[in-house]
């Protein structure tokens, strides 16, 4: 059996910026028993208007608790050996990176499926709230019923 | 009942405020916003459609008809944008 790292340890929610590259290289090589390693980031990208800066508002507390209990379940229903997730908050920057999330596992299609079901639960679930700062001024952005829809398929 | 009341994105800046205590006697989360209308306009303006908020009792998301019981912490927002 792989060697089980408490749930808070595979999740940091941080004002800081990240490598994402480095990121993945240093859990890559903390695995033993994986054959697949999947990881995706999240970037901040210009919408209709060209964006300034984005602000990320948090529940504090509540994001930690939200992300740890979707990381678990992930876990145990693709039998993975590790996952990680991280996700900024505060004020970011066009092409900054906001979040990623790796997960490994002994075949790809966990390690995918993983993946996938950890970003439609953190766009839905986890108390992010995201502000797009523009020369015409800032606006919340809205949650898109296609996100709140892709959580039944799991 | 003492608690505790957060409010986050456009909820807070409706509000104009990020947190309040208050005393309450509500028993579920939709008698305490009946509550929070009459406490200011701004506050009638956030709360005047539940349909598109959110809500989380000592930071588990709940939905609206959920009783208060003996909560410390209530937090209101709209629909959550992470990732």
């Amino acid at each position: 059996m792989p060697e089980r790292r408490p749930e808070h340890e595979r999740v940091r929610v941080q004002a800081a910026a990240f490598d994402p590259g480095q990121e993945v290289s240093a859990f890559t090589a903390a695995l033993s028993a994986s054959g697949a390693v999947v990881s995706f980031t999240g970037l901040v990208r210009d919408g209709a208007t060209p964006l300034t800066a984005m602000e990320i508002e948090h529940y504090p507390g509540m994001t930690e608790r939200a992300i740890a209990a979707m990381v678990a379940d992930a876990m145990a229903r693709f039998g993975l050996e590790d996952a990680r997730v991280i996700h900024r908050y505060g004020r970011l920057s066009l092409r900054d990176p906001i979040m990623m999330v790796a997960t490994a596992a002994r075949h790809r299609a966990d390690a995918f499926a993983a993946a996938e079901f950890l970003m439609d639960y953190l766009k839905s679930r986890a108390p992010f709230w995201k502000k797009e700062i523009t020369a015409d001024g800032a606006a919340w952005v809205a949650a898109r019923d296609q996100d709140e829809d892709a959580l039944r398929r799991w | 009942m003492r608690l505790r009341v957060l409010y986050f994105a456009w909820l807070r800046e409706r509000i104009g405020a990020a947190q309040e205590e208050l005393e309450t006697s509500a028993a579920t989360l939709a008698d305490l916003v009946t509550e929070l209308r009459g406490r200011s306009d701004g506050h009638a303006l956030a709360f005047a459609d539940l349909k598109g908020l959110r809500a989380a009792i000592d930071q588990e998301l709940v939905s609206f008809d959920a009783a208060l019981g003996d909560a410390r912490e209530v937090a209101f927002f709209p629909p959550m944008t992470g990732g």
